[in-house]
């Protein structure tokens, strides 16, 4: 059985086929990329995943449970979150409000429980703000918690969206260039956290345009061109395939 | 005096306010602060929509007339019901709330000037209705003596003491329904929601739901407003219902600090105050001089639009801003922990 599967994962916008009947396997517990010229389609397979755009014809599935027809809340409920490419925090909301707010699928406090602040809420809300201090340490942010999203410094901003990601207790994270605009010293220290997340026994498939990055964490990668599954492998076969080469340097070069 | 008997000095404050009708024996100060409460409370109510969750509701004053009309229509001669004014506490806020969903339904995919224009027209059709609905609410006569409540026997008659109590206790619970509120779950959904809908909806926040509940518990707000507004006035007609009202409770969310409750009820009290007492009284005073041909009540408006430029211009954020507003409006990357973080790992990166 496979932990997450697209099958022929098709999405047309008007004349534009933007994926092509895309299908491939992700194993429960890997680390996984997908890479690929800009235009490619990488982003808009994360938001046909994550029910942002509903797949023209094909199939996603998470544990055998079609994700087709969900909604995107539906969707993180059933245990796959995301970041962005542009970080999409909420930008005046504190570091911690970020990542409690990352915790709502997880909680179960009603109207009426918010409405009179009753004992179980009370307790609920303590719980949930330990957590969110504990996520914001594991990424190194424990002394930003008070302060507002758009405050952080851009390398900062990308591990908060991470906490927050990680808040719901995700099965799959995706992540959505998180090396992007990073210094050399920020993309190392995000190659230990990957791992670190990995090791809580989350899933990660991420985006990536660093190679630097994508060879060093990921174990299976994914290489996407015109909305097509070009090449697929370990990132040593990935490096040397034809097809690869030629559609990141065009053709001539290989 | 210790510094925590200077920070709890304003709440001694709050423990006198139920006496001051029995300290100030004016009765027309009384009266003034009863009909104040009524604009506190809906000042309350549009801030969980406008302030919380970031809809912009121009068409507010509709469910002030729901809840005004729900008590009028059942507690009169009007239809010889006569359900009690504690009851219809209870009733009005759930009549106001299940338009909040119907009218909030239909708006949940607009956004910003789209959403408030439809909400706009909302506030328009249901003073409308109202109006045109003769045979049941009398048109533009509207509907007058309705029940005066009682307590333990006490009739409240026509004096406004009992109401501005009743104002008290509702404004109490409404503020402590509202801060509940802010630091809970559907206060953080509310907040990704205004912030950035889509990312909320990544989080699991069903972004439908959670909207349906501010227009629901922000109408539930102004129902309370209009059954406690009708039994003390002992009258609705549509015409209390108009544009200005939605306007007015608007002007005192932003002159107060949208978002915050505090600022919001400082608001509230400013513009009430203006409205409903120094206007009226300065045209009075300037009758008695002898300027007979002044009413400064005509200018109100041009009164609002003043203190909304000159708020623009000076604080934008409100006289007491929420944090995020403040933030909003004068951002600063002024953390020194921050920077020097930042500082060091700049230098070790480069190192």
């Amino acid at each position: 059985m496979a932990f997450f599967r697209l099958t022929d994962v098709r999405k047309d916008f008007g004349g534009l086929v933007a994926v092509n009947d895309l299908s491939f396997e992700i194993e429960a517990g890997k680390i996984v990329a997908m890479i690929g010229p800009n235009g490619a389609g990488k982003s808009t397979v994360f938001n046909l995943i994550t029910g942002v755009y509903a797949p023209t014809r094909g199939t996603i599935d998470l544990e055998e449970r079609s994700l087709v027809g969900l909604k995107t809340y539906e969707i993180a409920s059933l245990g796959i979150a995301r970041t962005f490419q542009n970080i999409r925090l909420f930008a005046f909301m504190s570091a911690l409000d970020n990542v409690m707010t990352g915790e709502h699928s997880r909680m179960r406090a009603n109207l009426f429980g918010s409405l009179l602040h009753i004992p179980s809420e009370r307790r609920e809300e303590r719980v949930t703000r330990e957590r969110a201090r504990e996520l914001l340490s594991f990424v190194g942010l424990e002394q930003h918690a008070g302060g507002y999203a758009r405050n952080l410094p851009y390398g900062f901003q990308r591990r908060l969206e991470i906490a927050r990601a990680l808040a719901s207790d995700p099965k799959l994270l995706l992540l959505d260039e998180p090396a992007a605009g990073m210094n050399p010293r920020e993309k190392d220290d995000l190659i230990g956290l990957i791992g670190r997340i990995r090791e809580r026994g989350v899933t990660v498939f991420l985006i990536e345009h660093d190679m630097h990055l994508v060879m060093n964490v990921s174990e299976r990668v994914t290489v996407l061109d015109h909305g097509e599954k070009i090449a697929e492998g370990t990132p040593a076969e990935v490096r040397t395939n034809r097809r690869v080469i030629e559609a990141y340097l065009g053709t001539g070069a290989a | 005096m210790s510094a925590t008997v200077r920070r709890r000095l304003p709440y001694l404050a709050l423990v006198l306010l139920p006496f001051i009708p029995f300290i100030d024996q004016n009765n027309s100060h009384v009266d003034f602060l009863a009909n104040a409460g009524a604009f506190v409370l809906l000042a309350l109510g549009l801030n969980i929509v406008v302030g919380f969750a970031g809809l912009l509701d121009l068409g507010y004053a509709a469910f002030f007339a729901i809840g005004s009309y729900s008590y009028a229509m059942l507690a009169s001669q009007q239809f010889g019901i006569h359900i009690p004014f504690w009851i219809m506490l209870l009733v009005a806020p759930c009549i106001a709330a299940l338009f909040g969903v119907l009218l909030g339904a239909p708006t949940l995919r607009l956004r910003g000037d789209y959403l408030a224009i439809v909400t706009l027209g909302f506030g328009e059709i249901v003073p409308q209705t109202f109006l045109n609905l003769s045979q049941f609410t009398n048109g533009p006569n509207g509907i007058s003596s309705l029940d005066q409540p009682s307590l333990f026997g006490h009739n409240f008659g026509f004096s406004a003491t009992p109401y501005y109590e009743v104002m008290l206790v509702l404004i109490a619970i409404g503020v402590w329904f509202a801060s509940n509120l802010q630091n809970s779950r559907l206060g953080r959904a509310w907040m990704a929601i205004r912030e950035d809908e889509l990312a909320a909806r990544h989080m699991g926040i069903n972004t439908t739901t959670a909207k349906l509940a501010a227009f629901a518990l922000g109408a539930s707000f102004s129902g309370l407003a209009g059954v406690a507004y009708a039994a003390k006035l002992d009258l609705v007609s549509p015409d209390q219902f108009q544009f200005n009202v939605s306007v007015l409770v608007l002007s005192m969310l932003v002159l107060g600090g949208m978002g915050n409750i505090w600022g919001v009820i400082v608001g509230s009290l400013v513009l009430s105050f203006l409205n409903s007492f120094l206007l009226p009284q300065s045209t009075n005073l300037a009758h008695q001089i002898g300027l007979t041909g002044v009413d400064f009540t005509n200018y109100r408006f041009m009164l609002y639009g003043v203190i909304l430029v000159a708020m623009m211009l000076f604080r934008p954020e409100g006289l007491i801003p929420s944090r995020q507003r403040k933030a909003e409006f004068h951002e600063a990357l002024d953390d020194p922990a921050l920077e020097a973080q930042e500082q060091s790992e700049y230098t070790s990166g480069a190192a």
